[in-house]
C-alpha cells in the first residue's frame, strides 16, 4: 500500500509523542540519580570538615566542637548485631514451616495473614508495641534488649518473605531426589535444600542489617537516650544508636551541631549504602548462576 | 540392623523436633499481630473513656499538652494527608514514567544499571532524608517561595515522594512485566507502534497492579515518621497550605515519646488513640492493594 501523506504526517506525530515519552522518561531517571547525588555531596561538604579520628571515639557533648558518635555507633553495633541474633533464627524457621510444614488450614492461613499484615505496619506502631510490652510489661526498660526485640519484630516479615522466595527458588528436583533417597524432609533442607538457597537467604539478611542499622522510629519510641555519655555494659544498659543521634543534632537550632549532623550522617550511609550495594552484587551473581538445571 | 534402626528413630526425632520448632516460630508472627491490635486497642479504650470519640474525631484543635486541652484529630489528620498528597503527586508521575521504560524501553543493560540506584535511593536511612528535606530542600524552596516557612509540609513531602519513588516504579514495573505478551502481540499486528503498546495496551492492562503500588506507597508515606518529624515541624494546624508548619500523626506520636511520659497518664494513652487511628489506616490501605494485586494476577494468570 502506497503511504498517503496524511498517515505520514500521523506517524510523524506518533514518533514525535514518543520521543517527548523517553525525554521524560530518562528526565525522571536522571531526576533520582541527581537526588542521590545531591543528598550525598550535601552531606560530604556539611560534614567531612567534621569527620576525623576524634569525631568517632569522642562522646556526646554540650559543645558541638568537642561532641561525637563513639556511644552511638557502638549502640548501632550492639543492637544490630543483637537483632539479627533474635530475627534470622526465628524468621528462617517461620519460613521453612511456611513452605515445607505448614498444613493447608485455619491457622496456616492467619500466620499468612498476620505476616502481610505485619509487613505494612508502620515501624513506629513496633516502637509502641516494644514500650508497652518489653519495656513496660517485661519490665526490661529501655535497654538493648527491648530495643533489639522490637527492631527484630520490625524486621521478621522481611526475613520471612525474602526466605520464603530463596526457598521457593531451589529446583522442585532437588527436594524429589534427596527424599527419594529416604531422607527425611529436615535432612533435604539441612543438607542439600538450605546451603543451595543460602546465598539468596543471605542477601535478604543484609538487606535487613541496613534497615536496622538506618531506624530511628521505634528506638524513640522505646526511649532510646539521646544524651548517652558511656558504652551499654551488658543487654539492659541504656543506649542509643546513629540515627537517633543524627536525629537530635538536626533538631538543634545551633549550626554546628548540623555539621556533626552531617558528619554522623557520612558514618551512617557508609554503613548502609554498602550494606545495599553488597546485596546487589550478591544478587547479580546468584542471576547469573540461576538458570541452573540439576 | 540395630544402628540404622537407631538412625532412622534419630532422624524422626530431629524432623519431629524442628518442625515443632519452626511451627513454635512462625506463631510469632500470629501473637505479634494480636499484640499490636490489642495494645492499640486496650489504651485507646482507656482513652476514649476520658475524651468523647465524637470530639476526639470533629474536634478542630489538637492541644493534648496545653492547659486548654483539645483532642480533635482532624489537625494531625491534615498533617498526614497533606504531606503525604503531595509525595503521591511527585512519586505517581515519575513512577509510572520509569516503570513503562523500564518495562517496555530498557535493554537489560539498562535495566541493571537503573534498577540498583532506585534501590540505593530505596536503602537510604529516613534520618538522612529528613537532614536533606529541612536543610537543603527547604532552603532551595525559599529562593523560589520566600514566605515558605522554615518547617513545612512542601518540603518534606516532595523528598517523601523521591522516597517511594523506588517502591511506585518497581512494583508498577512487575505489574507491567506481568502483562502476556500475547496481548502486546496483538497490538503490533494490529499496526500499533511501540509507544501505542505501551501506552493504550500495557498500561490499562496493568493499571489495578499500579494502583496498588500507589496505595502501597501512600501507605507507607502515612506511616513514615522520622522525616516529617524533622522537617515538617510541630504544629497541629488545619490547614491544606503546604508552606506553613503542620503536624503529622506519626510526628506527634514521635514528639511526646522524645519527653519521658509515664504510662496511665493521658498523655500516654493519647499516642496510642493516635497510633490506633494510624495502624487503621495503614491496615485498610494494604488490604485493598493486597485485593487489588490479587484480582490483577487471577486475570493474567
Amino acid at each position: 500500500m502506497k503511504s498517503t501523506l496524511s498517515t505520514d504526517i500521523l506517524l510523524v506525530r506518533k514518533r514525535q509523542k514518543e520521543k517527548v515519552f523517553l525525554v521524560f522518561a530518562a528526565l525522571a531517571l536522571l531526576f533520582s540519580l541527581i537526588v542521590l547525588f545531591t543528598l550525598i555531596i550535601d552531606a560530604l561538604l556539611d560534614g567531612l570538615p567534621r569527620l576525623n579520628l576524634k569525631f568517632l571515639t569522642s562522646f556526646p557533648s554540650r559543645r558541638p566542637e568537642e561532641a561525637g558518635v563513639l556511644p552511638a555507633m557502638v549502640g548501632s553495633i550492639y543492637v544490630t548485631v543483637l537483632t539479627v541474633l533474635f530475627a534470622i533464627p526465628l524468621g528462617v524457621g517461620s519460613a521453612v514451616y511456611l513452605e515445607v510444614y505448614a498444613p493447608k488450614n485455619r491457622l496456616s492461613a492467619a500466620i499468612e495473614a498476620s505476616i502481610a499484615t505485619l509487613g505494612g505496619v508502620p515501624s513506629i506502631i513496633y516502637g509502641m508495641l516494644g514500650l508497652e510490652l518489653f519495656a513496660r510489661v517485661l519490665q526490661l526498660g529501655r535497654s538493648l534488649l527491648t530495643g533489639a526485640l522490637t527492631l527484630a519484630l520490625l524486621v521478621l516479615p522481611i526475613v520471612i518473605v525474602s526466605t520464603r522466595e530463596s526457598l521457593r527458588a531451589v529446583p522442585q528436583s532437588l527436594w524429589e531426589a534427596a527424599l527419594a533417597l529416604g531422607a527425611t524432609r529436615w535432612q533435604a533442607l539441612k543438607d542439600q535444600i538450605l546451603p543451595v538457597a543460602f546465598p539468596g537467604i543471605l542477601t535478604g539478611i543484609i538487606l535487613t542489617v541496613s534497615r536496622a542499622i538506618g531506624e530511628a522510629a521505634p528506638l524513640i519510641m522505646i526511649g532510646a537516650l539521646t544524651y548517652v555519655a558511656f558504652l551499654p555494659r551488658g543487654v539492659l544498659s541504656p543506649f542509643t544508636t546513629l540515627p537517633i543521634q543524627i536525629f537530635n543534632w538536626v533538631s538543634r537550632p545551633q549550626k554546628a551541631f548540623h555539621a556533626n549532623a552531617a558528619a554522623g550522617i557520612i558514618v551512617l550511609l557508609a554503613i548502609t549504602l554498602s550494606l545495599n550495594a553488597l546485596s546487589i552484587v550478591l544478587r547479580n551473581r546468584l542471576e547469573k548462576r540461576a538458570p541452573r538445571t540439576l | 540392623m540395630e544402628r540404622t534402626q537407631r538412625v532412622l528413630r534419630r532422624a524422626k526425632k530431629a524432623e519431629a523436633f524442628v518442625r515443632h520448632l519452626f511451627f513454635v516460630f512462625s506463631l510469632v508472627a500470629i501473637f505479634t499481630t494480636l499484640g499490636i491490635i490489642g495494645m492499640l486497642f486496650f489504651e485507646s479504650a482507656l482513652f476514649f473513656r476520658k475524651i468523647n470519640v465524637f470530639s476526639f474525631l470533629t474536634d478542630t484543635q489538637w492541644t493534648p499538652l496545653f492547659y486548654e486541652k483539645h483532642f480533635g484529630i482532624l489537625p494531625l489528620l491534615c498533617g498526614t494527608l497533606l504531606t503525604t498528597g503531595i509525595a503521591v503527586l511527585v512519586a505517581a508521575p515519575l513512577g509510572i514514567l520509569i516503570a513503562i521504560f523500564l518495562s517496555e524501553y530498557a535493554t537489560p543493560r539498562t535495566r541493571n544499571i537503573c534498577k540498583p540506584i532506585l534501590e540505593v535511593l530505596a536503602g537510604v536511612p529516613t534520618v538522612v532524608y529528613g537532614y536533606f528535606a529541612l536543610l537543603f530542600v527547604t532552603p532551595l524552596l525559599k529562593r523560589v517561595i520566600p514566605s515558605l516557612a522554615g518547617f513545612n509540609a512542601l518540603s518534606p513531602g516532595i523528598v517523601m515522594g523521591i522516597m517511594i519513588l523506588p517502591l511506585v516504579s518497581s512494583l508498577s514495573e512487575d505489574a507491567m512485566h506481568a502483562v502476556p505478551q500475547s496481548l502486546r502481540e496483538a497490538g503490533y499486528a494490529l499496526g500499533s507502534t511501540k509507544f501505542e503498546v505501551a501506552t493504550k495496551i500495557v498500561f490499562p492492562a496493568a493499571f489495578s497492579g499500579v494502583t496498588a503500588s500507589f496505595i502501597l506507597a501512600l501507605s507507607r508515606a502515612i506511616g513514615e515518621t522520622m522525616l516529617v518529624t524533622i522537617a515538617a515541624g510541630s504544629m497541629p494546624q488545619l490547614t491544606l497550605n503546604p508552606l506553613v508548619p503542620v503536624m503529622t500523626m506519626t510526628a506527634f506520636i514521635a514528639t511526646v515519646s522524645l519527653g519521658d511520659v509515664p504510662a496511665g497518664t493521658l498523655e500516654y494513652q493519647t499516642i496510642f488513640a493516635v497510633g490506633l487511628v494510624l495502624f487503621l489506616f495503614t491496615f485498610f490501605l494494604n488490604l485493598i492493594a493486597r485485593r487489588l494485586r490479587q484480582r490483577f494476577r487471577e486475570v493474567y494468570q
